[in-house]
């Protein structure tokens, strides 16, 4: 068992740390956010050169590092509230890709990933699915060598600024994963801000062209994958978020002055941030073993562990983010503080990809499926 | 990252595994498994049984006679005896007062006194709270009065675990009333065979007997009983409390509870359907299940931490405050299962080899007592009020 970072991982946590600190703080954050899509080309550039957008891709196509660092980026990207597609282009898409996709495809986006030129958005979610996976309408109709895609896609992560589209649609047997340019015809990209202030779009689909993803087999469980490295993603960040949004916590009741005192010496709210910092403490935990399961080959485990982690990250992220705003008092209502922001972004993490209850239903149903005999009744 | 045993490790699990299933009587596990009431014999005899190895103390160092375990060695060996069902090592001698005498004790209270935890020749128990001092540890007022080579002491502890089945008590006393409370006390190791102690059953939730109070009337104690410096025993109970980081989370036991939860809800009927395949009371059990794996993780990111030579700090607040809201949930919702059978009130289901229950299946009797008594963790040890306390001001800073 080994959970330290080594000497390479912590020189990327130290130099992204700095990067943010200097270059992502709270009011220049504040600007990128006043933009149409909150995310910005000369940041991603920024990280592009830092090696951040080259990582979990294969070395052959100009990529470094997996899961670990992806963890640690996405930790980073929770402390400093980053707007930037990350967790779509590099811990959702761009190992999908590297799953299903042929050889040439491969070659042909992955690079351009890790150059920083591609940025991509996971097209999934229907109406009326919920977090169901397999609930798939959208059709694809084979058309010469390429596809015709129609359908609904919903809450787009990062649709508003993906360079590239992978939508999934029913083929005559199976789901399938497509390429999909923005500017497609037939194509309608409603895009909106989410209340954390991230891009997203709502996909309409008629009659679009779309490049199938690698040789027609059955695409769900390696969207199945590709949602679980997701997950690891979302845990971690809000680990960052949650670390972060304590400590201002603390440091706002330390000099928040009321009844002749800091408010922070009153033990109805000692202990509110005891009860903030265990929960954090064990979400850091869940998120180091949900990345940590990401390569495992028992399916199950690997299932029933990363649901897990973000039920348990999810029941985290509720507290610590509401109680956050209760112990800023009027302040924590107020835009101008970074506590609303991370509680937006908190909650916002906590709906995407699995809510508490999808993820207790999943280990639920893991239980109901395991015969604890009996006998164990001694 | 890396998140397997390694394959000594391993290995070492499969040790213990065999000499387990070797050694533990069937019996003996049921009765440690069933929640029956257990003997002094039963305990003991397995503490010999762990001797003849050299395991009955597995947190000692190999100077001492231990077995010089990592501290990922002693969390296995936690979890295999557990989930076997061994009885307890009493952790009053093994585990509480011998690292003190490690740390603070003279090489002839380390000569004298661990070789006899370590063989079970004594048990021990303490002698910490009074009526007048819980949380407030340190408001104590037991004193210990020196004449000549002894010390004399007087006064009450209460909350005194297994007492009358103990040979020695150490007992925090108050040799000084200057200065700060903190700095006028003592660490004494006291023989129970001595005059003027008494031993008083504190009848408890469940109608069982396991804590008493116990009485001090002019008891003599010899100063070399004294752990280290008259005046400085509050570091050394500090150092007690905050030496068990890992074990007060409860882990290993809990998870072996878990899987008599789901046995349970397995057996337990509701509309004449296993409870299991209610998804309202199984959601429960998932909930309690995802709980326990955050606990498990972050146990073992400490272990890593402690492996690693970094030292965890108050972490062992949040383990205990996590942990023991597991122990609690998990005899609450066994409790629950049993719906209306939850009411009866057999005392004699605790009895090994009972077979008296009224519609003739003992299974439940047992239960129910264990979610009272259960209540106790949230309240031992540093009650968790006092935990978060320690969090606040030592992690938080506040």
């Amino acid at each position: 068992m080994q959970f330290d970072l080594d000497a390479e991982q912590l020189s990327l946590q130290e130099s992204l740390q700095r990067y943010f600190s200097q270059q992502y703080d709270f009011e220049k954050r504040r600007a990128f956010l006043a933009t149409p899509h909150g995310s910005s080309p000369l940041v991603w550039r920024n990280l592009a050169a830092q090696g951040i957008t080259a990582i979990g891709i294969p070395e052959t196509h100009g990529g470094i590092g997996g899961a670990a660092e992806i963890m640690l980026v996405m930790e980073e990207i929770g402390r400093s509230l980053v707007l930037e597609p990350f967790m779509s282009t590099i811990a959702l898409c761009a190992p999908l890709i590297a799953d299903i996709g042929t050889e040439a495809q491969c070659a042909e986006i992955l690079p351009r990933v890790a150059a920083g030129d591609c940025r991509l958005a996971l097209a999934h979610s229907e109406p009326d699915a919920r977090y169901t996976l397999d609930y798939v309408k959208a059709r694809a109709r084979q058309d010469g060598g390429s596809f015709r895609l129609d359908g609904i896609k919903q809450t787009v992560l990062d649709g508003a600024v993906a360079d590239l589209f992978l939508v999934t649609a029913r083929t005559d047997d199976t789901i399938g994963v497509f390429v999909v340019e923005p500017g497609a015809t037939g194509l309608d990209v409603a895009r909106y801000r989410t209340q954390d202030g991230r891009s997203a779009a709502d996909l309409t689909l008629r009659n679009v062209p779309g490049k199938l993803l690698g040789d027609g087999r059955d695409a769900l469980p390696a969207i199945e994958r590709a949602i679980e490295r997701a997950l690891a993603a979302l845990c971690a960040e809000a680990v960052g978020a949650m670390d972060a949004t304590n400590a201002a916590t603390v440091e706002y009741t330390k000099s928040r002055k009321q009844f002749g005192q800091p408010i922070g010496r009153f033990q109805a709210l000692q202990h509110r941030m005891a009860d903030m910092f265990v929960l954090a403490t064990q979400a850091r935990s869940m998120s180091v073993l949900a990345t940590g399961r990401l390569a495992s080959a028992d399916a199950a485990l690997r299932r029933r562990d990363i649901a897990s982690a973000k039920a348990y990250v999810g029941k985290a992220l509720r507290f610590v983010g509401q109680q956050a705003v209760q112990l800023h008092g009027g302040m924590g209502m107020a835009d101008e503080l970074a506590v609303s922001h991370y509680f937006k972004r908190l909650t916002m993490i906590g709906q995407t990809f699995g809510d508490v209850s999808h993820h207790v239903q999943t280990v639920s149903e893991a239980i109901l499926a395991e015969a604890v005999p009996v006998s164990e009744l001694a | 990252m890396d998140l397997e045993y390694s394959s000594a490790e391993q290995t070492f699990r499969n040790d213990v595994r065999k000499f387990i299933d070797a050694k533990l009587p069937r019996e003996l596990a049921a009765k440690v498994l069933g929640h029956k009431r257990l003997t002094r014999e039963d305990i003991m005899s397995w503490h010999r049984t762990l001797h003849t190895v050299g395991w009955s103390a597995p947190t000692w160092p190999k100077q001492f006679g231990g077995p010089g375990w990592t501290s990922v060695q002693q969390h296995i060996f936690d979890e295999e005896c557990t989930a076997a069902g061994t009885p307890p090592v009493i952790a009053f001698g093994v585990r509480m007062v011998a690292p003190v005498i490690m740390a603070y004790g003279n090489p002839a209270q380390q000569q004298h006194f661990l070789p006899k935890i370590l063989s079970g020749e004594h048990w021990w128990c303490q002698g910490y709270s009074e009526p007048g001092a819980g949380s407030d540890l340190a408001s104590l007022k037991t004193s210990a009065v020196r004449r000549g080579d002894n010390y004399i002491v007087n006064g009450q502890k209460t909350w005194n675990t297994l007492g009358h089945l103990a040979d020695w008590l150490f007992c925090l006393v108050r040799t000084s009333t200057e200065g700060r409370s903190q700095e006028g006390i003592s660490f004494l190791l006291i023989d129970m065979k001595s005059k003027g102690i008494s031993v008083r059953p504190i009848a408890l939730i469940d109608g069982e007997h396991e804590v008493n109070e116990v009485w001090l009337d002019d008891v003599e104690v010899p100063v070399e009983n004294r752990v280290g410096e008259e005046n400085k025993g509050w570091t050394y109970a500090k150092y007690l409390l905050t030496h068990e980081r890992v074990n007060i989370a409860r882990l290993g036991e809990s998870k072996r509870e878990l899987r008599g939860l789901k046995a349970l809800a397995a057996k337990a009927r509701s509309n004449g359907h296993p409870l299991i395949e209610d998804a309202r009371f199984r959601d429960r059990i998932a909930e309690l299940e995802v709980d326990l794996r955050a606990l498990e993780f972050t146990v073992l990111r400490v272990l890593a931490e402690e492996a690693a030579g970094r030292d965890p700090g108050a972490i062992s607040s949040a383990l205990k405050i996590a942990g023991s809201e597991i122990q609690q949930t998990l005899t609450e919702l066994k409790m629950q299962a049993l719906g209306p059978r939850a009411l009866p009130w057999i005392p004699e289901a605790l009895d090994a080899g009972w077979q008296g229950a009224p519609d003739g299946a003992e299974w439940w009797a047992a239960i129910s007592g264990r979610y009272f008594n259960m209540r106790k963790t949230s309240i031992y040890s540093g009650s968790n009020e006092i935990q978060r306390n320690i969090i606040s001001h030592r992690l938080l800073g506040l």
